[in-house]
């Protein structure tokens, strides 16, 4: 019998060779490294405009930069951070990268598509970036690009919009390709209710990519067409309504938080069974659990708006609806402890960015509460509470998760190991700093300290020097463990590490081109421990 | 991929549609030289409706393909419409 031979999917065995080979690819594992490669040069970007943001608030008064820079860096900082790297994120790294061989598929339902996606993403990340570099200067209205002010500022908020629409679409076709994939693609054997949780949770985040983003991306258009027409949507003097904007934005924007987080937890909730040798806990209550975020994440978005002036009852009936979001999500918490219960847990760096996902995540969603309150949500409105609140379930949650998956698939990723004791001192520093950065913000904001200014109070001096410090902690972090991971190459990896039971761990590491040589036949549970 | 059936439409049925659809499309134009103030608005999205459906059934296939996509339909369309409804909870009510 003739041997077969099978090439790492990092090798280039195509038309072309280099980086041509990676840039023509439709394999969804290079795909996947593309976005991610893209996505840590942003990321990058965005930390250090964010720590420029804390050296410049260590003092009262101003330091190095003027306020309209002020008001500049922290726009293009919430564009990068939130267009370009949070939601994305996991899903178009690691969706890409996991999902398919997870359900034992050779590939995306629609590679071809899904490498236009990537070029969605790129060509749409560089028009928000050009408005950095052209027309009347950086925008200053912040990532919400809240109108009249969007369609009245001088600076360059056309191209900054322009840029996140191009980034919606990116996201409609990653979800609808991973749509097609999980219903189509799923292993000979593999129903619903054996597939990983990961992909569960990619798949309620792919309706959401589908049907939400295409709200604000017509949204923006319309900014753009009151900029440009004088077409009165959202601008009073116009005849337009400025609330109109709120409900059209956060439609999107905050289902857009659920395309953050449910991959987020969808790693952890691979993660954890592996780490505790476990079944997990509830596979079904998890899998569902999923869905029920993503649908009822449709219907809380005017939490974001009860000092606008909108109705009373509007008010109630959205804050009653944001309490009822917070169960799924506590299913899930309880659910990754229970299967951590009498586990044979071992401390290694996924795991322990894992648990510092959870002790993150439970801050920022407790927190919220107090924010999805109209008692308290009116007192901390637009303060720095609200900052280090989403600052714990963004960075906290889908950061954390990302170095979670980061460690979990990387010898998969590039069939070798890293350093131990580095990626847990480099945990350290991102726990330690990430705490000491966000931490006292809840505080300042309990004070009064508002978001988005230039200028404060002596009395917030303490709280924003314990910040400043904190970031700089938080970036030390980030350099050790990009250099641990990325420095030099590490022993080669076994094919199965962690002694994982999804069928990623079945092939070798780096997997083949087409992932299986024979599709899987699934006769079982995935998380099949004890 | 298995999905190998096809389905092959008779013209007449799209003839009858066709039909249908100019129909409804004088309805609305008919029905705008009548003076129905605050119902204006809904009648004219009624007929719509009537006739998305209409396209959705016979022009878009999902009378002929798989249960799923009819559900699919069912749950978009049900979201739409209650995010729309509680945007009102603002608009009537503020």
């Amino acid at each position: 019998m003739a041997e077969t031979i099978t090439h790492s999917y990092l090798e280039n065995t195509g038309r072309y060779k280099g980086i041509m080979a990676w840039l023509t690819t439709t394999d969804h594992k290079r795909i996947g490294l593309m976005y991610m490669y893209a996505m840590m040069v942003f990321f990058i970007v965005g930390a250090l405009l964010g720590e420029l943001m804390r050296l410049e608030l260590f003092r009262p008064g101003q330091q190095f930069m003027n306020a309209q820079t002020y008001n500049g860096i922290f726009t293009i900082h919430g564009i990068i951070m939130i267009f370009t790297v949070v939601i994305p994120g996991l899903a178009a790294v690691f969706g890409n990268f996991a999902m398919p061989m997870q359900i034992g598929a050779h590939d995306v339902a629609f590679p071809r598509l899904n490498l236009f996606s990537w070029y969605l993403f790129i060509l749409g990340a560089a028009i928000a970036l050009s408005s950095q570099f052209m027309g009347n200067g950086p925008p200053d209205t912040g990532w919400t690009f809240y109108a009249p002010y969007s369609t009245q500022t001088h600076t360059n908020v056309v191209a900054a919009v322009f840029g996140a629409f191009i980034l919606g679409f990116s996201s409609i076709l990653t979800g609808l390709n991973f749509i097609v994939t999980i219903h189509r693609l799923r292993a000979p054997g593999m129903t619903f209710f054996r597939m990983p949780l990961f992909p569960w949770s990619l798949y309620a985040t792919a309706w959401i990519q589908v049907l939400a983003t295409p709200i604000v991306g017509i949204t923006l258009l319309m900014v753009i067409a009151e900029r440009w027409l004088r077409i009165g949507f959202f601008d009073p003097s116009l005849g337009g309504d400025p609330i109109l904007y709120q409900h059209l934005f956060w439609i999107y924007s905050h289902p857009a938080v659920y395309i953050m987080i449910l991959p987020a937890m969808g790693v952890i909730t691979e993660i954890i069974p592996t780490f505790a040798q476990r079944r997990v806990f509830g596979y079904k209550a998890i899998a569902l659990s999923s869905i029920a975020i993503a649908l009822v994440g449709y219907f809380v978005w005017a939490h974001h708006m009860y000092t606008s002036g909108m109705s009373m009852t509007a008010r109630w009936v959205f804050s009653l609806l944001t309490f009822l979001v917070a169960v799924p999500s506590a299913i899930k918490v309880f659910n990754w402890i229970t299967t951590m219960y009498k586990g044979s847990i071992s401390v290694k760096p996924p795991f322990l960015y894992a648990l510092g996902f959870i002790f993150l995540f439970m801050i920022g969603g407790l927190t919220g509460l107090s924010l999805g309150s109209l008692a308290t949500d009116v007192h901390v409105h637009d303060t720095a509470y609200v900052v280090a609140h989403f600052h714990y379930i963004i960075f906290g949650g889908v950061g954390f998760a990302f170095f979670a998956a980061l460690h979990y698939w990387y010898p998969k990723m590039y069939g070798r190991m890293y350093n131990f004791k580095r990626a847990n001192i480099a945990f350290g520093f991102l726990f330690v700093g990430f705490n000491l950065l966000y931490f006292p913000q809840f505080v300042l904001g309990i004070m009064g300290m508002p978001r988005r200014y230039f200028d404060y109070l002596p009395q917030f001096t303490l709280g924003h020097q314990i910040s400043a410090v904190g970031g700089l902690i938080l970036l030390i972090g980030i350099i050790i463990m990009i250099a641990n991971l990325f420095s030099k190459k590490g022993a080669k990896a076994p094919d199965n590490p962690w002694g994982g039971s999804t069928l990623e761990w079945t092939i070798s590491s780096p997997p083949s081109q087409e992932n299986f040589d024979e599709l899987p036949v699934v006769t079982g549970e995935p998380y099949d421990y004890k | 991929m298995t999905h190998t059936e096809t389905h092959i439409t008779d013209y007449r049925v799209y003839g009858w549609v066709l039909f249908a659809l100019l129909v409804l499309t004088t309805i609305t134009i008919t029905v705008t030289w009548i003076d129905l103030s605050a119902l204006t608005v809904l009648v004219a999205l009624m007929i719509a409706s009537v006739k998305s459906f209409i396209v959705l059934k016979y022009f878009m296939h999902l009378k002929f393909e798989s249960r799923l996509f009819t559900v699919f339909v069912v749950m978009v369309l049900s979201i739409y419409l209650l995010v729309i409804g509680l945007t009102f909870f603002d608009y009537l009510l503020r």
